[in-house]
């Protein structure tokens, strides 16, 4: 292994059974290009660790790892990261699960993402990749061979709209989700249902309508709107421009559901 | 449910617990009528048992289906003064406590007063134990350093395997005949006693007989002025039963059920024995008649589930016999842990699974009751579904069934030098007991309080609680300069207490064994009629003596922060450590923050914290395990609490890991409360690093909340998560599902959530019931679920 190169993380999580097939853990990356509106993790936005006031952040890192009690992030090597995550490889290989790199967004830290996945390749655990899809073609390329399961955010089809509520074009975005189809890569779309933002019929039709014509869709996931990262916009001093927005409720949720059941793959509600 | 179950379930719900003098009166009359001063203790012992079947008032329930009951009502509950003779302010006491009482009326106490206690006291089985025990042991028993079992109830602690589906009580009699036939005066010098013994068992299995026959007149009676003609026909139906069994081998489902139920009440009316007893693999028992009934159509699938519903009934209207004392700190329930068994292997090592353990199952879904309690086997041969099944019930919240990995159990009866064929009819029984039914007697002896010798350890042998030296003096703390010497110093401790332990049940073991024979239950286990010797004498194939260990997850974890903070990281020294503790953290804020934030800790698969944990574990099992006891067995560990991590936090001054003095020490193998930050694998993880090979039983909880267990994919995760423990070679896993605001509810509107079960520690209970502490305990326990 290389013990090199390093990254910054902000949390992993064992047990996460939401975030692609089985059980899986979950490395946070730090650092995000992008800026939604409804971000539930604020605190991923920087690359570099930050201190934020108070200390009831949970302790979701591993005891023998980490203990910075006033601080979020922290600086990793591959070879300390693959050691947490093998640690589960038991409930992974009977659960069909295996280790999803969410963030943040991990394609920003391309070169540590890459040495983890080859890792995990070789070692069979199985890899997922939960992405907004804005990076460059190349280190698309570099990456998604590497990558067993990509988990692809779709947001809002009008490039306007995704401008504002995001903070950058989704040309991009799109662009690579067709790439990753074309080279055959397994896709979940993971389409968070924003109250009034993303949730109008227009951006609902037009997601439907874009991800008919990809081939290796297997998934739809609808993330409601929850407001469980309210508390760390305070403590992160961050502006949430997302005051009274409430989650969908289930009716809707429901409808949504089967608007989507249209296409030739599973939907469901949550990840 | 139909209207019938639902009704006799509602009078089992609304039936009050009360002592019955019944059962005392019956002895108390028998052994002062002189018959017993010219027989041998066994035989006096079995004409007692028989003479209470013959004399005890018969209680016939409207629309029952399953016929006996222990008192004269359900729920009036025996006293067993041979073996303690309650005092008038026990009594009281049983009457006014609020939690776990038993209703005492005053012509009980009259009787109790003049008749029961004058003969007993000074007889009683808790007398001479008390009076054998020295120094040693009273002290380390009050300073709450271990319990003791046998004080208050008698070794149980044992299941029934298939004999009784196969015999009657008259092949029994038979198997008693050959035995006594080959008695062999010439050259075995136990002979008398033996034939004796043989003897007493033959009279036990009159005892049974007649009482059933007894019930057959009555039924008949009944019947004959019964105008609801299917009632009658009914009435007739369990009238013939009752003649049939116990005598004979049941020939059907219905006579199979009622054949088991006069063993129970047979067992539960010779003695008041541990964990009662229990038919264990009742899908593998009953499944014969169920498929002959259904087959020749004798019965139809509604029909067996409602005999079934009614048998449960039976176990819910008997309340475990009350405790008094320290024994009711430790175990302070209505219920008498029958676990019934199902699931798991057959004798040939093949998936056991049936149709009829789906329908104990929905039973055991549809019953809700307290007991008995149930648990499924999984082994890695048992498919999902029956996983799954299990864990749609365990979602519902009631804390039953809990799931135990059979592969497992049978390597732990292999290590123990069990035939392969008894260990997989085996299963567990109790909280999380493994045992090979019908052939063991397995007997829990006390609890042992793990982190109670830590403390002495940490003032060298002195209990701060008293300031009595009630431990060895193995070195001033302050002045050991590596961890290793702490360890040691420990070790010795525990090696201490253990042999004062065993001591005291080596000898309690040869009381019961002289005084206090079993001649029923000495039929029931194997081989106690072809050795011609008493259950509780080592007549059983096998004899194990298990102590159970309590607080490893504190102990650990105090082992570990003076390791890392005192001896690693050099934070503290011993000395300020001492002080803080001497001071229960008052003014240490830094410290504690550190102890809660900055220490490893286990149940976080964190290396550090784990490999104390081996030690601890390790330093406990060669303490105990492997060491005779006197019935031709062994003493072995197991790591479960009941209730008594509260009684035993209660005794026990601050602790290095932060906890503050007097509050519970960690249950079974869980983490301490809050100490697991690391979610349910990490967990399991840890808890898989003890050898849970070289146990005869472990307990883990784990918290979630019920949104967890929404939708079928997460019910698959979940059953990969337990699939992993078990490949781990993890004995036991139980859920409890309920969000702490409803517990929060319950507390401050008890009448509004009175069939609010919850899972305690092996055993689930109603939470209305449980102490406050143990209500707070599992209330932040829930809280800090984090997933």
């Amino acid at each position: 292994m290389t013990d090199s190169i390093h990254g910054i993380v902000f949390n992993i999580q064992r047990f996460a059974i939401h975030d692609g097939p089985g059980i899986r853990t979950t490395v946070f990356f730090k650092g995000c290009p992008l800026r939604c509106w409804w971000c539930h993790n604020p605190e991923s936005h920087k690359i570099l660790p930050e201190k934020f006031d108070g200390c009831n952040l949970r302790r979701g890192f591993d005891q023998s790892f980490t203990m910075n009690k006033d601080e979020v992030g922290k600086e990793i090597s591959a070879d300390e990261l693959m050691i947490e995550i093998v640690k589960d490889r038991l409930f992974f290989e009977e659960s069909g699960g295996g280790v999803t790199f969410s963030g943040g967004e991990p394609l920003m830290q391309s070169e540590f993402l890459t040495v983890l996945l080859k890792e995990c390749k070789s070692l069979g655990i199985h890899s997922a990749v939960d992405t907004s899809g804005f990076t460059s073609e190349d280190i698309l390329n570099q990456v998604a061979p590497n990558v067993d399961l990509f988990l692809f955010d779709l947001k809002l089809m009008n490039d306007d709209v995704h401008e504002k509520y995001t903070g950058v074009s989704n040309q991009i975005i799109l662009k690579n989700l067709i790439e990753l189809d074309q080279l055959g890569k397994r896709i979940i779309i993971r389409i968070p249902i924003v109250p009034e933002i993303t949730d109008t019929n227009e951006n609902l039709f037009a997601i439907r309508g874009f991800i008919s014509y990809l081939n290796n869709v297997i998934e739809v996931n609808l993330l409601p709107y929850h407001r469980a990262g309210e508390g760390k916009y305070q403590r992160y001093k961050k502006e949430n421009r997302m005051n009274d927005t409430v989650t969908s409720d289930k009716k809707n949720l429901e409808n949504i559901r089967q608007f989507f059941s249209e296409l030739k793959c599973k939907v469901k509600i949550g990840g | 449910m139909n209207e019938r179950i639902k009704k006799l379930r509602e009078e089992s719900l609304n039936s009050e617990e009360k002592i019955s003098i019944e059962r005392a009166r019956l002895l108390t009359e028998f052994y002062s009528s002189g018959l017993a001063d010219q027989c041998s203790v066994p035989v006096a012992r079995a004409k007692a048992f028989k003479y209470i079947l013959e004399h005890k008032e018969l209680y016939l329930g409207e629309d029952e289906l399953i016929v006996g009951e222990r008192g004269p009502l359900p729920k009036a509950t025996p006293t067993y003064p041979e073996l303690c003779t309650h005092s008038l302010e026990d009594f009281n006491i049983l009457n006014n406590r609020e939690k776990i009482s038993f209703k005492v009326d005053e012509e009980t106490k009259k009787y109790q007063f003049e008749e029961v206690m004058p003969f007993w006291n000074g007889r009683s089985m808790r007398d001479r134990i008390l009076n054998e025990m020295d120094e040693q042991w009273k002290d380390a028993y009050s300073a709450g350093v271990f319990t003791e079992f046998m004080e208050q109830r008698a070794p149980g602690h044992t299941v029934l395997d298939d004999k009784i589906y196969r015999m009657g009580m008259k092949d029994f009699k038979e198997k008693i005949k050959a035995s006594i036939d080959s008695l062999d005066f010439y050259n075995d010098p136990q002979a008398l006693s033996k034939r004796e013994e043989l003897n007493a068992m033959d009279i036990a299995a009159n005892a049974l007989i007649s009482f059933a026959k007894r019930y057959s007149l009555k039924l008949y009676e009944v019947a004959q002025n019964e105008n609801n003609q299917n009632r009658k026909v009914e009435l007739e139906t369990i009238a013939g039963i009752c003649d049939r069994v116990p005598e004979n081998a049941p020939k059907t489902f219905w006579e199979a059920l009622q054949y088991y139920w006069f063993v129970h009440l047979g067992v539960i009316t010779e003695l008041n024995t541990w964990d009662s007893f229990n038919p264990g693999r009742l899908d593998q028992h009953l499944y014969p008649f169920y498929k002959r009934d259904i087959d020749s159509g004798l019965l139809d699938k509604e029909g067996a589930k409602t005999l079934l519903q009614a048998f449960w009934i039976k176990f819910n209207n008997q309340p475990a016999p009350p405790k008094v004392g320290i024994t009711s700190k430790e175990s302070n329930t209505y219920t008498d842990f029958c676990l019934i068994n199902v699931g798991g292997l057959n004798e040939k090592g093949e998936d056991a699974v049936n149709e009829l353990t789906y329908l104990i199952l929905d039973v055991i879904e549809e019953m809700r009751l307290l007991q008995p309690s149930s648990m499924v086997q999984i082994s890695k041969k048992n498919p999902d579904q029956l996983v799954k099944r299990a864990l749609y019930i365990i979602k519902t919240g009631y804390g039953q069934p809990s799931l135990f990995n059979t592969d497992a159990i049978i390597q732990e009866m292999l290590r123990q030098g069990k035939s392969i064929v008894d260990a997989r009819n085996g299963g567990a029984s109790g909280c999380v007991e493994t045992g090979a039914f019908g052939k063991e007697s397995y007997i829990l002896t006390g609890y042992f309080n793990l982190t109670k010798i830590l403390e002495i350890t940490l003032n060298n042998g002195l209990d701060p609680q008293t300031g009595k030296q009630i431990g060895l003096q193995t070195g001033d703390p302050k002045s050991f300069e590596t961890f290793e010497e702490l360890i040691e110093a420990y070790e010795k401790q525990i090696n201490y207490f253990a042999d004062i332990k065993i001591k005291g049940n080596v000898i309690i073991e040869r009381l019961y064994a002289e005084y206090l024979p079993a001649p029923f239950m000495s039929l029931l286990i194997d081989d106690c009629i072809t050795k011609g010797i008493d259950y509780n004498n080592g007549g059983a194939r096998y004899n194990s003596s298990y102590i159970q260990g309590v607080g490893i997850g504190t102990t650990t974890d105090s082992l570990t922060s003076l390791k890392y903070n005192v001896f690693d990281k050099k934070k503290f020294t011993m000395e300020e450590f001492l002080f803080a503790l001497s001071k229960n953290f008052e003014g240490f804020d830094e410290l504690k923050s550190m102890l809660s934030n900055e220490t490893p800790k286990y149940g976080n698969d964190n290396d550090y914290a784990d490999e104390v944990l081996k030690s601890v574990f390790e330093i406990y099992f060669s303490a105990i395990d492997g060491r005779p006891n006197t019935k031709g067995g062994h003493f072995r560990i197991n790591l479960l609490p009941t209730t008594s991590h509260v009684y035993f936090g209660s005794v026990t001054g601050a602790t290095p890991d932060g906890r503050l003095a007097g509050l519970p020490v960690s249950e079974g193998i869980s983490p301490v409360q809050g100490a697991d930050v690391n979610g349910p694998t990490a967990v399991l993880k840890s808890a898989a690093k003890i050898d849970h090979l070289r146990t005869g039983g472990t307990l883990l909880n784990q918290k979630f909340s019920p949104q967890i267990f929404e939708g079928e994919e997460s019910i698959n995760k979940i059953v990969s998560l337990i699939r992993s423990y078990f490949k781990m070679d993890g004995h036991h896993i139980q859920f409890n599902v309920v969000d702490a605001e409803t517990l929060r509810e319950a507390q401050k509107h008890p009448e509004n959530y009175r069939d609010l079960i919850v899972r305690v520690a092996g055993y689930s209970d109603y939470f209305v019931d449980l102490t406050p502490e143990l209500q707070e305990e599992i209330i932040r326990r829930t809280e800090q679920m984090s997933y």
